[in-house]
């Protein structure tokens, strides 16, 4: 048991940290890790660009796509060697992650030729942005029962309703879309596939004012958009088989959670004095801390794990599902208990007057979101139990029924 | 990155399974519980036969010469089948305190015949119903000879030998010390207890004036019995993991052949939700018990942090699956026939044995505020 890499990942590693450090500033160690962005979102997306497409140059933003569509034809364990040299310097990101992560894979398994070489490389050099769109307001653990229409007219396809949760989508170029061409069908026989220019004439994107006052998510609307049928992916009423390939990527692309964890807590608990004496001598927040280190050690080492299949060239076992199961109520918890050992001050928000500007309090926000992003804890909890450990599905009442028969109750 | 272990130590884990399955069935655990026996003297002589209790004994005192990582692997398999045998004691205790801290002569005198099951080893550090530390062990050693009583200590009526916890009379932490005890000697008695887990033997020890020697140190017992508690709390880390594994897969079996309400149990998310919870802990507890292995086998020094972190997880793992699964198997789980009674018991024998998970907790919390993380 070893931590190292062999010699070829070591080369990799090597020659990936000689290109970031020619390439990028160092984090500072001392810079809080949590915190809001103050840096205009234009500004932010403008500098991510440039990054972009150095990257992009040198092989590094998709490295384990293949050479004929830009990428380093690498291997998964590769690509995590890059991310984790990546993280200890301080380069713009989070734009292109969906649209490389889940749009263009889709793209690069359904869509021609002429359309992959027209629109992959663009997307991993920054200049076009993509973003998905799957949830509704009606359907969102349940995706497929989607009602967004999309009806023939000649060569195009009309499409009618709305999305919700689609990040990025006031800057987004392009998009991926899942609509109802058949509401006679079954929930997933009756879905079809696009890609749409999200410039197009009747669309309309609104922010969603977040929980927490800020807007990072959008609703989008459609009112007669024309798609023309060669933007079709897969074929007519087998969307729901083309939708699972982005959603396969999906649990990759979300990724694990980060922000304040034991170790801010830890600091908190040495730095306040309760009425019993200094908050870390008291049993309750040790046993709380305790059982957060395991925790974070716990999916730390499961990643490593999982890594390490990686490396071998095996495929990851299951464990790696467990990880926002843990991550997500640990994040919302951690923040809620920390707030409560400043007593009546845990209420402050203000980045001057909240202890760790506010980080605990900003994570408790986002914390009652992060648990339903990309897979509720229950819906999560639906696949460990039925794809890990086989358990069966719950009894579908939807399953043999035409969807326009469905009850729906709260649209 | 090689987080795992190799392909050796696999194929003996697979070996001990092989041997467990045929010899070690739960019907075997039910004639210990049943039974006036403290243990499964056939399944504790084939163990030794095969050389698993020597594997980490250096050949020179006629074990393996193994290390770690393969007691881990033997650990996670005994720990799946609940096997009732003093491998802990005798082991991950005894054994290891011996290799640790004991005197050439002592280690060529005891070693060999831990190594072939010819002696069964003990470490006896509990005096009753308060947690054992410097301010509370009363047994004392002095001019040779040991005084006072142990209760519960495991396997103690198939013991031979014990290392025990006594007061040498100095200050504070050092008031303690590691004592060897022949208990087939003058001056030990002994009796049977009863636990919540008969299928792992426990007695009181009662010591007048027995003859004894200093293992280790004078004064460095308190230090050297937690650096031995720390190894063994991986392994029964591993341990752990295996019954809980083997709770969860219990109790998904019956949710899959029970049906109510016209369904298979396991259809409802009442249900599979809990056993996808054990699934989770489960993991986290497998991959804390990892990195203690990896602490234990290459003594880097956060040997006490990684076995705190690995026996916290693995305790509420354990604790989590085999008390769930009770409730998945509904009133048949209440049964005296039923199987789910093992883990139950094993469950909470392994959480007390080696200190409470609160113990732990605030030994692991210590280690962070020396590593200064924050």
């Amino acid at each position: 048991m070893d931590f190292n890499d062999t010699p070829e990942e070591a080369k990799f590693r090597a020659e990936v940290r000689a290109w970031l450090e020619a390439n990028a500033k160092p984090k500072d160690p001392n810079k809080a890790r949590a915190g809001r962005s103050n840096k205009a979102e234009a500004d932010r997306l403008a500098s991510a660009r440039v990054w972009q497409a150095k990257k992009a140059e040198a092989g590094y933003a998709a490295i384990t796509w293949p050479t004929e569509f830009g990428g380093l034809g690498g291997s998964s364990i590769q690509s995590v060697i890059y991310s984790q040299e990546e993280s200890n310097f301080e380069v713009p990101g989070g734009f292109f992650d969906i649209g490389l992560g889940m749009c263009i894979p889709t793209m690069m398994a359904w869509a021609t030729k002429e359309q992959n070489e027209r629109f992959v490389k663009p997307a991993l050099y920054g200049k076009e942005i993509w973003c998905q769109l799957f949830s509704e307001p009606s359907a969102g653990s349940d995706v497929a029962g989607l009602r967004t229409k999309a009806e023939r007219d000649g060569d195009d396809w009309v499409i009618n309703g709305q999305k919700v949760w689609t990040s990025g989508a006031h800057f987004c170029d392009y998009g991926i879309i899942v609509t109802r061409s058949d509401p006679s069908a079954p929930k997933h026989k009756g879905l079809t596939f696009f890609f749409l220019d999200m410039k197009s004439p009747g669309i309309e994107v609104r922010p969603i004012k977040q929980i927490s006052g800020e807007s990072n998510f959008n609703e989008v609307f459609f009112t007669d958009v024309r798609v023309p049928d060669s933007q079709r992916l897969g074929d007519v009423g087998e969307g729901w088989k083309v939708a699972l390939t982005t959603l396969m990527n999906e649990r990759l692309a979300i990724g694990q959670g980060s922000g304040v964890d034991y170790t801010e807590l830890l600091k908190l608990a040495r730095q306040t004095e309760l009425e019993s004496g200094p908050a870390i001598k008291d049993a309750n927040v040790r046993e709380h801390l305790a059982d957060w280190y395991v925790e974070t050690q716990g999916l730390k080492y499961t990643k490593f794990r999982t890594l390490t299949a990686l490396s071998k060239g095996q495929t990851p076992g299951p464990e790696s599902s467990i990880g926002k199961i843990v991550s997500g109520p640990k994040m919302q918890d951690l923040a809620s208990f920390a707030m409560d050992l400043q007593g009546q001050g845990g209420i402050l928000q203000g980045d001057e007057d909240a202890e760790m500007n506010a980080a605990f309090q900003n994570q408790w926000m986002w914390g009652a979101g992060y648990r339903i992003a990309g897979g509720t804890d229950e819906i999560l909890r639906n696949i460990v139990s039925e794809q890990v450990l086989g358990l069966p599905q719950d009894i579908r009442v939807d399953k043999q029924v035409p969807f326009n028969e469905l009850p729906s109750g709260r649209k | 990155m090689n987080f795992d272990f190799s392909d050796d130590q696999k194929m003996l884990k697979d070996q001990a399974r092989k041997f467990l399955d045929d010899t070690c069935t739960l019907d075997h655990v039910r004639k210990i519980l049943e039974g006036d026996a403290g243990h499964d003297e056939a399944v504790w002589k084939g163990l030794c036969d095969l050389g698993f209790a020597g594997a980490a004994i250096p050949e020179e005192f006629g074990g393996l010469g193994l290390g770690p990582l393969e007691l881990c692997v033997l650990a996670e398999e005994l720990g799946r089948c609940v096997a009732p045998v003093p491998f802990s004691s005798s082991i991950y205790l005894a054994a290891e305190a011996l290799k640790q801290f004991g005197s050439q002569s002592q280690k060529e005198t005891w070693l060999p015949q831990l190594a072939t099951g010819a002696c069964v080893g003990t470490v006896a550090s509990s005096e009753g119903t308060q947690p054992p530390s410097p301010a509370t062990v009363k047994t004392s050693f002095a001019d040779g000879k040991l005084n006072g009583t142990k209760i519960p200590v495991a396997d103690a009526m198939i013991s031979g030998i014990a290392i025990v916890l006594a007061n040498t009379g100095g200050a504070g932490e050092r008031a303690l010390s590691l004592v060897l005890v022949d208990l087939n000697g003058d001056g030990v008695s002994r009796r049977e207890v009863e636990t919540i887990d008969p299928t792992r033997g426990h007695g009181e020890i009662v010591f007048e004036n027995a003859p004894a020697e200093l293992l280790g140190q004078e004064g460095q017992g308190w230090d050297d019995y937690r650096r031995v508690e720390a190894g063994a709390a991986v392994l029964v880390a591993f341990e752990q993991v295996g019954g809980a594994e083997a709770a969860m897969n219990m109790a998904k079996d019956y949710a899959l052949e029970r049906y109510a309400f016209g369904r298979q149990i396991g259809s409802y998310q009442a249900i599979k939700h809990k056993i996808a919870d054990m699934y989770v802990k489960l993991e986290l507890a497998r991959s804390n018990a990892y990195y203690g292995a990896m602490a234990f086998a290459e003594d880097a020094g956060d040997l006490e942090l990684a076995a705190a972190a690995a026996r916290i997880a693995a305790t509420e793992a354990y604790r989590f699956a085999a008390q769930e699964s009770i409730q998945v198997h509904g009133g048949i789980g209440f049964t005296w026939e039923a199987n789910t009674q093992f883990h139950y018991r094993r469950s909470k024998l392994l959480a007390l044995s080696l200190g409470s998970a609160s113990r732990w907790k605030d030994r692991l919390v210590s280690e962070l505020e020396k590593s200064n993380v924050a």
